[in-house]
Order: C-alpha cells, then sequence, then structure tokens
C-alpha cells in the first residue's frame, strides 16, 4: 500500500494511506482521548473527543475518522483543544449518572479515566438525565441508561459484529437513548445474551447480572456442599484483573483462591470438555457412518445456541446434541459426584465460572435439570470471580499454585485449547483421527483451524474419509457461513462456532479492556496463544487419554453416547421467535 | 434595476403540472438546448454562471457538478433536497407548488451531464399536497417525453421519484438525507466520502436543493455570463426570499443579488408593521444570525454578507420588531435546535439542550452573569466541534444577538425585561 507522510505535533510520521489521523499519532505514542472509538468496531467520529487541528482546514477534525494525508501538519495537544475536550466531558458529564465510586466500572471507565486526566472538576449543570432507566430483566445482561454516553460502542458490535443488532439508538437529540426497539427490554427481544455489549461500553451503562451474592450465600451456608467448575478460557484471563500480563496462566493460583473463597471442591470444566469430546466425536462418527444430518454443528457455545434458535431454526437438527461442557460438568456433579462422594444432590450448590455471561441464561434453561435439580445453580463470569476474590481480601499474585480436585479435576491439553476459536474442533479431530482409524496419530496439531480468520476451512484425512470442516466465530461470521451452505454454495461435515469473536478467550464475561489497550493488543491473540501454548505442556493432548474420562465411562456412564450419558449429557432445541410473546420471555 | 424573474415567472400563471402549458411559458427551451450541447460545455456554462448553491451552504454548483462529472462510477443519482425545513423558509414550496417542471427541467439536464438513470426528490413530510402536484407533473412530462425513456429521442433515460420526509429537520443535511433516502435512521454521515463521490447507495450522487436545480435550464438557455449578471460579481442570478415576521407584506420575493437588506424590508416588504420600529433581522433561518439596524444597509450578495459575519442561508428573512424580547425569542429558536438534534454527537445532543435551559433561567429571572459566559462558552465549542452544519449553526442566534444585545441579556440577571416578555416569575418582576 502507498505510504504518505504526516507530520503531528512537529513529528514525521510515515504510515499507510488507509490509516487514520488517530492510528497514526499512535505510531508515534500520541494518544489522542477517544470515547465512542473502538477499533475496527466502530469509527464513527461521534463523541468529538479526538478532534485535532489540521493546518489549513476549516474546523477541527474528528482524527478517529479522518484519513491522513501527504504533508498533513496535525496537532493534538492545544489550549483551543484541551478547553475543547474539557467542555465536550463537562457535557458528557451532565447527562451521565456520575455514582463512580460504588460503579462498577470504578477504575475502568474510559469517562472516568480522561475526566480526572482534563481535570474537569465541578458540573456546572444540575445533572439532568434524560429518561433514563434500568433494564435488568435479562438474565446475563443489564443496562443502566443513566450511565449510557450514547457513544454506540455497543451498537456497532451487536449489529455489525454478531449480526443480531437488537439495540439501536432511539428517540433524538437530548432524549436519543440506545435501547431495543419500542423501548422492550433485553429478554423480550431476540438478544443472544452474549455480552459483547458489556466488552464494548466504556462505562457502567452495560454489566452483567450480578450473581455473586447468591454464591456467598451458598458459601455461608454450613448446610450447603458447594463445588465450581471454572472454563479453559478463565485461567488465561483472570490473572488480568489483579494487574498481571495479558496472557498470564494462572490456573494454580486460581485453584487456590477458590479454594479460600471456601468452596469445597474445586473442579475444572476441562474435564467435561473432554467428556464433551469425547460425546461429540462419538455423534460425529455416528452421523458420518450412518448417513445423520450434517454438517454437525457444535453445541458448547451458549450464546451461538440461541442464535441458532432464533435466527437459523432450520439448522437445529444440524447441532451436535451434546450439552455444553458446563451443562455437562453440572449433570455429572449432582450424579456422579454425588454418589461417589456421598452427598445428597439436593445439598449441592454447584457454581461455574465462566468467560460468558450467556451462561447464566443456559444454566437456567428449563431442560438443564437432567440430574434432577438445577444441574448448574450459578453461573459467574470471570470478573464476578475477581470481585469475590477481591471482597475476599486474597492477595491473588503471590498466591502458590494449587491443583484441582479429583475426580471431576484432570483434564488434557486437548480441553484447554476450547477456550480459544478453533480449539473444540482441534480437540475433536485429534480424538476422531484414532477412534476411526484405531492408530495413534502422528500429528495432532491442525494450524488450519487456528488463529483470527472470521471464518476457517480446513480439509482432514481421517483414514479413507476426507472430513471437511469449518470453523467460524462471532455470530456474524456464523450467519455468512450458514448462509453460503442454506445457499448451496458450501457444505461440511463439521463445524465448530463459537458465539464470540475469539472465541471463549475474549467472551463477554472476561475482564474488560479499554479501547486504548485494544488498539495495540489483540486479547483474542494474547489469550489464545496463552492456551495453545499451555497445551503442549500437557502429558496428555487427547481427550480419549484422560484417566478420569476412561473411569467415568467405567464406572458410571457406560460408553459415549449410551443410554446413561443421553440422559445425562444430551439435550434439545427449540426455535425460538424473533418477537416472542409476553410468555415465552427469555 | 431590471426585474428579472427566472425562478417564480410562472408562479400562480400556469397549471403547475401541465406540461403544455409549462412549455408555452417557456418551459423546456433549457432542456432541449442542453441536450444538443456536450455535457463539459454545460458544466462550463453553469461555472460562468456564479451559481452558489440555494439551499445555505452557498458551494459553487458549476465546482460541484464538474468534481462529480470526473468521478468514474456507475451508476450516478441526482438527489433533490425539499425537505425545506429551516423555519422561516418556504421558498421552494412554491417553485414545488407552483412550477414544478422547472425542477424536474432543470434535474433532468443534470441527468443529461451526469449519466444518471434515477433520481430522487426528498419533499417534506408536510407538503403531502405538494408530493401529489410533483408526482403528477412527472407522470405528465414522461407521457410528453420528457422524462422516463429516451427523452426528447435522444436516447437517454431518466426517471423520478418522489420520497417523503417524516420530518426530521436534520433530514436537510446532505448526508442525513442520503441516509433517509436509503431508508435508514436521519443521523449524518461522516464526510468525507463527499455525496459526489460517494453518496447515495454509495455511489457518486448530485444533491442540490429545489431552487438550485431551477436555475439550470435559464442558464443553460441564455448563458452562463448573461445568468451571472442579472446578479452582483460574485453572486450570479437571482433569490428567492422569504419574508417573514414583523413585516407588512409577507411572502416570497425574488430578487437579483445585489439589494440591501433595507430595501427588501422597507421597499418590497413596506417596512415593519404596526409603525413598530425595527430591533433585528434574523437571516437565513434558525441558523442564521441575527443583525441589528445598522446593518441593514449589507447587499445580499455573498461576499458582502460575509465581509459583516453574516450568511444568506435559505434565504429567510425574519424581521423582529422592538417590542420583542431577545431572551425570549432565543429561547423559541434554540427550543427548535434541542427537538430537531439527531443526538449522535456530543455538543449538539447535550449543548441545545443546556444552552436552552440556561435561556429558561434567564427568562424566569434565575439567571447569573456566569450563565451567560457559559452560553458563550458551549456556544463555541458547538460551532466548532459539532459534527455536522446543525450543531455547528444553531448557536449562530445565540452567538450573534449576544454579541448586538448583551446588555439585555445582562438585564435580565438582574431581573429585568424591558420588553415584558420574560415570566421572571422567581423575582417576582413583571
Amino acid at each position: 500500500m502507498k505510504q504518505v507522510t504526516l507530520t503531528i505535533d512537529g513529528r514525521s510520521v510515515t504510515v499507510p494511506e488507509d490509516y487514520t489521523v488517530l492510528l497514526a499519532a499512535k505510531e508515534l505514542n500520541i494518544n489522542i482521548p477517544t470515547l465512542c472509538y473502538l477499533k475496527d468496531i466502530n469509527q464513527i467520529g461521534a463523541c468529538r473527543m479526538c478532534l485535532v487541528e489540521i493546518k489549513g482546514g476549516r474546523a477541527l477534525q474528528a482524527s478517529c475518522v479522518l484519513p491522513v494525508s501527504e504533508g498533513m501538519e496535525v496537532k493534538t495537544n492545544t489550549p483551543v483543544l484541551r478547553e475543547t475536550r474539557k467542555t465536550i466531558l463537562e457535557l458528557i458529564l451532565s447527562d451521565h449518572k456520575r455514582e463512580c465510586t460504588t460503579c462498577v466500572r470504578s477504575n475502568n471507565c474510559e469517562l472516568q479515566n480522561l475526566s480526572s486526566q482534563f481535570g474537569v472538576g465541578d458540573i456546572y449543570f444540575k445533572t439532568r438525565l434524560s429518561d433514563a432507566k434500568i433494564d435488568d430483566l435479562s438474565l446475563s445482561i443489564v443496562r443502566d441508561q443513566s450511565k449510557c454516553i450514547l457513544c454506540r460502542r455497543c451498537v456497532a458490535v451487536c449489529h455489525d459484529v454478531q449480526g443480531v443488532g437488537v439495540i439501536q439508538a432511539t428517540k433524538r437529540g437530548f432524549h436519543t437513548r440506545i435501547e431495543p426497539a419500542f423501548g422492550m427490554s433485553l429478554n423480550e427481544v431476540s438478544c443472544i445474551n452474549c455480552g459483547q455489549c458489556i466488552q464494548a461500553c466504556p462505562v457502567g451503562a452495560l454489566k452483567e447480572k450480578d450473581d455473586t451474592e447468591k454464591v456467598w450465600e451458598a458459601l455461608a451456608n454450613p448446610e450447603m456442599h458447594v463445588v465450581v467448575q471454572t472454563a479453559p478460557a478463565i485461567r488465561v484471563a483472570l490473572g488480568e484483573e489483579f494487574g498481571m500480563q495479558a496472557g498470564s496462566i494462572v490456573t494454580g493460583k486460581m485453584a487456590g483462591a477458590l479454594r479460600r473463597l471456601g468452596f469445597d471442591k474445586v473442579f475444572d470444566t476441562d474435564f467435561s470438555a473432554d467428556l464433551t469430546i469425547m460425546e461429540e466425536g462419538t455423534e460425529l462418527i455416528g452421523r458420518i457412518k450412518n448417513g445423520g444430518k450434517l454438517p454437525m454443528i457444535t453445541s458448547c457455545s451458549s450464546g451461538w445456541i440461541k442464535f441458532l434458535e432464533f435466527y437459523y431454526p432450520d439448522f437445529i437438527d444440524n447441532l451436535s446434541t451434546c450439552k455444553s461442557p458446563q451443562q455437562m460438568m453440572g449433570a455429572v456433579i449432582k450424579t456422579y459426584y454425588a454418589q461417589k462422594a456421598g452427598v445428597d444432590p439436593s445439598k449441592i450448590f454447584s457454581v461455574s465460572v465462566m468467560p460468558c455471561t450467556a451462561k447464566k441464561f443456559e444454566c437456567q434453561r428449563p431442560e438443564m435439570n437432567a440430574s434432577g435439580y438445577q444441574d448448574v445453580d450459578v453461573a459467574l463470569t470471570t470478573r464476578e470471580l475477581a470481585h469475590m476474590i477481591k471482597q475476599a481480601g486474597i492477595n491473588f499474585v503471590n498466591l502458590e499454585d494449587e491443583a484441582f480436585d479429583s475426580p471431576l479435576g484432570e483434564s488434557t491439553g486437548a480441553a484447554l485449547i476450547f477456550g480459544a476459536t478453533g480449539g473444540t474442533m482441534e480437540a475433536a479431530l485429534r480424538t476422531v483421527a484414532e477412534v476411526l482409524t484405531g492408530k495413534e496419530a502422528q500429528s495432532i496439531e491442525y494450524q488450519a483451524v487456528r488463529g483470527l480468520e472470521g471464518i476457517k476451512e480446513a480439509t482432514v484425512k481421517i483414514g479413507d474419509l476426507e472430513v471437511k470442516a469449518a470453523v467460524a466465530h462471532g455470530t456474524g461470521n456464523a450467519r455468512k457461513l450458514l448462509d453460503k451452505i442454506r445457499a448451496g454454495e458450501a457444505n461440511y461435515h463439521f463445524i465448530e462456532v463459537m458465539a464470540c469473536s475469539g472465541g471463549c478467550a475474549t467472551g463477554g464475561g472476561q475482564p474488560i479492556r479499554t479501547s486504548t489497550e485494544k488498539m495495540t493488543i489483540d486479547f483474542r491473540d494474547v489469550r489464545g496463544q496463552a492456551l495453545y501454548k499451555a497445551d503442549t505442556q500437557f502429558k496428555q493432548r487427547k481427550s480419549h487419554e484422560n484417566p478420569e474420562i476412561k473411569k467415568i465411562y467405567d464406572d458410571f456412564l457406560g460408553a459415549p453416547n449410551s443410554h446413561k450419558s443421553h440422559e445425562l449429557l444430551h439435550t434439545n432445541y427449540h426455535k425460538r421467535d424473533l418477537y416472542p410473546s409476553n410468555e415465552d420471555k427469555c | 434595476m431590471e426585474d428579472i424573474k427566472i425562478l417564480s415567472a410562472r408562479f400562480g400563471k400556469i397549471k403547475p403540472d401541465s406540461v403544455e402549458e409549462y412549455i408555452n411559458a417557456g418551459g423546456y427551451e433549457g432542456l432541449k438546448k442542453a441536450v444538443t450541447m456536450q455535457q463539459e460545455e454545460i458544466i462550463e456554462e453553469m461555472k460562468k454562471s456564479n451559481l452558489y448553491g440555494r439551499g445555505g451552504a452557498a458551494y459553487p454548483t458549476g465546482i460541484k457538478w464538474e468534481q462529480a462529472y470526473a468521478v468514474k462510477k456507475d451508476p450516478k443519482y441526482l438527489v433533490c433536497n425539499a425537505d425545506e425545513g429551516e423555519p422561516g423558509t418556504f421558498k421552494d414550496k412554491r417553485i414545488l407548488a407552483e412550477d414544478p417542471l422547472l425542477l424536474i427541467e432543470g434535474m433532468t439536464i443534470g441527468a443529461y451531464i451526469m449519466g444518471a438513470k434515477e433520481g430522487y426528490i426528498y419533499i417534506r413530510g408536510e407538503y403531502s399536497a405538494i408530493q401529489r402536484i410533483v408526482k403528477s407533473a412527472i407522470e405528465n412530462a414522461k407521457k410528453a417525453g420528457y422524462l422516463g425513456t429516451n427523452i426528447l429521442g435522444k436516447g437517454f433515460d431518466f426517471d423520478l421519484h418522489v420520497v417523503s420526509g417524516a420530518g426530521a429537520y436534520v433530514c436537510g443535511e446532505n448526508t442525513a438525507l442520503v441516509e433517509s433516502l436509503e431508508g435508514k435512521q436521519g443521523r449524518p454521515r461522516q464526510k468525507p466520502p463527499y455525496v459526489k463521490n460517494c453518496g447515495l447507495f454509495q455511489m457518486p450522487t448530485i444533491l442540490n436543493n429545489v431552487e438550485t436545480y431551477s436555475c439550470i435550464p435559464c442558464i443553460v438557455n441564455v448563458g452562463g455570463e448573461r445568468y451571472s449578471s442579472f446578479g452582483t460579481e460574485f453572486s450570479g442570478g437571482t433569490k428567492l426570499l422569504c419574508l417573514s415576521g414583523n413585516v407588512v407584506n409577507r411572502g416570497v420575493y425574488e430578487i437579483p443579488y445585489g439589494l440591501t437588506i433595507r430595501e427588501i424590508i422597507y421597499n418590497l416588504g413596506g417596512g415593519v408593521k404596526d409603525g413598530k420600529k425595527l430591533k433585528f433581522v434574523h437571516l437565513g433561518g434558525s441558523s442564521g444570525s441575527c443583525l441589528p439596524e445598522s446593518l441593514l444597509d449589507t447587499r445580499i450578495c455573498y461576499d458582502d454578507l460575509k465581509k459583516n459575519g453574516l450568511s444568506l442561508g435559505s434565504g429567510a428573512v425574519l424581521v423582529v420588531d422592538d417590542s420583542n424580547c431577545v431572551v425570549d425569542y432565543l429561547k423559541a429558536v434554540m427550543e427548535f435546535f434541542e427537538e430537531e438534534s439527531c443526538g449522535k454527537c456530543t455538543p449538539c445532543r447535550e449543548g441545545n439542550q443546556r444552552l436552552l435551559e440556561l435561556l429558561e433561567k434567564l427568562s424566569q429571572g434565575r439567571g447569573t452573569l456566569a450563565d451567560i459566559e457559559k452560553m458563550k462558552s458551549i456556544a463555541q465549542t458547538m460551532k466548532m466541534t459539532s459534527f455536522c452544519g446543525l450543531g455547528q449553526s444553531a448557536p449562530t442566534a445565540l452567538v450573534t444577538l449576544l454579541k448586538y444585545f448583551e446588555n439585555e441579556f445582562i438585564e435580565h440577571t438582574a431581573g429585568k425585561c424591558a420588553n415584558g416578555k420574560c415570566s421572571m416569575n422567581s423575582k417576582g418582576v413583571n
């Protein structure tokens, strides 16, 4: 691409011609303040914080949308700009519920950061909030319009990245709000609960439904046997909540912290990820051999399941009947584990820690009670767990490594990579290849399904069979993939879909990073790479090699896809109306 | 000065949707001549004509068309901004209602130049009866071979569609209008890219005001130089002005550029009503400047106006007599912008609201000198930082009234409204 040279604050910089001034400034280590900007997702020049002066230019220009040009002379820090930015901040703050001391985003709020940097001081206007309301009817997401600064980052991610588009700006001027059509609640519209809007929000207008109190209550109840499971992606992100470098692997510290919080048993969702591979792999082989419905599509991601039920119900029979690892674990804890430990399942309180907000919805689906009880009682996000650890005064960074509890704490490298896009596919291929051929595979790393390309395709030769596979992450990409299949332009045996771009590593429940951090670090990549690296350090890297998996089949389930497996580990799905009636809220 | 009537010549004299009567009254001469000319030649005439966009932005039309003509991308579209939302502006309404074929002819010439096959006239929703007239004129022009396929047997096709606006002022802003035409929410787009390069459906688009298009037939017909000579050296042709407010003869007047504001108000308009004194003139609509008596001798011509910090805008001339209070008047203006801000960018969304609140404070006798300073600061930020013209120009009336009548604002902080218009209820005065 053609390069252009421009001057920013007196320093010359040469960048590709498709750069904006904001990106060019970044090359010179100049962070122009932004609020509505979210790299590659929301570039609309609406908040006016990133204005710069251009020599010879007519007015101030928004650098986030201003293309660079040869010889351009830019100033990013002048008295006029500072004064202007301060006024804009004051205007935003005048319409923002300033309860910073108690806000979930305190210390991680882009508006708070800028306001203190610019020394905004007293707000001249008595706050008059524009018809603000709180929507907390969704099982996953709480929206507080009184804190919304109308940056539209959530709108862009919901519409453009996820292909869902249930929130939009309504009304006009000062009365503008971001909300579903006709002011409905998120639980009345076709929201998939993925929580990517929370990840996009610069302030505390969007947050997860806080379920920590329920967990504290159970932990304090001597009657209850409280167990916890943690998803693969938690261990590569939780450290960030405690100031550790992105990509730090904190598996051992996490287990230690959970034990200190008072959990009676600390289990690992990686175990049930291995179990998922056994069930899903067997299901795939069965479908291929017996002429079942293909392509088979993974069902681990609860946001994705809901997306499909809403938007692609004609593909319901393509979904694997396997429950997600969270729900498999939930069912196993209140049956297999309860039996083994001699605990009454009605006295078990089962908690999961997930990188996800949709899991809060999934665990409350009415069909998720195979044990006779709600299999998973509460699903927490990574952020909620971090809050609990902080509340308990645990010095997380200095904790000694501890191990998961037996028997549901044993896992393989295959299970771990579930946390990255393509990981479930790769884990499945590792097992399916060996089961189908009966021989040990030479190579177990499937590079073609790794990485951040929106849709990845691979053809894998297993014995005589050429397995055609595809991987999509972000439901927007899943949309493209399914549309191609619907149109008869593509076909596969096996498809992995994760609702969030980057997979669970950057799920809606993971630590929130600012737009400035996201400009230089791709957290999908950093956290994903940490998972792939940790995989190589496992002795066992194939799910069927997990000794505890062998044991659960020998002692309890019989064989993959057995009658008992079906009762506990499989489920079914149903079409959802895009405009649900009042009886069918979700 | 000659009494030149280019735009209003047929007003009230013909059946507006009749092609026959239009032709008998001199219509379609421009198009007939245009199709014998090279496209570049016509653009050259337009450049010579010193025609500036009549919607308010006053961009040189010839240059705009030349740039759009140079874009190598198909299809191109022609769009007419007939949203006419600027308060005090009702000139396009007259063209649309009384001589719509003039607009249609202008757009057809544009289509001939650009090779456009389709055009859209985006008409203000409140003009529903007029929309029917324009649609009928389009149908009649098609039947007569002046629109549709193989126009004038010259082998070029052009079809026009009428689209109704839905009441948002911001849809008069070019990019918001295009968004609305595409069926989206009417909120402005980032520029660049400009509409001429990347407009309707991401294609090169000529977007002009009703009056601007309506000047084109005459320019082609009489030539750019002749057209230009009707006006001043730098402002070619004639302009429709909308005279309203406390003036005897309200209405639409076609004037050659160069008349002074005083001549317009006192000669054409018959002076201030009821023998009152003129306090100020609000020029160019609510987004325009307010000027005091001392500037009345400014000529209507882009350069002279600019020198005095004024702009003609859409051509609204609203006369305000001395029984009015500037705070009270401004409150009405700001209520309009508070209602019409689209809510996309911070300064316009929040700024209009806060300015209105401060004016309400002043009008209730609760205002302070600090409030006046705050208004100045917000107005300045809005002007410099707003995303589109709406927010940039919304505080213009405030800024200019503060400039010429600051004392009256200050009096309000002391609880006095000399005109007795403000309630001042918190101080019990009046």
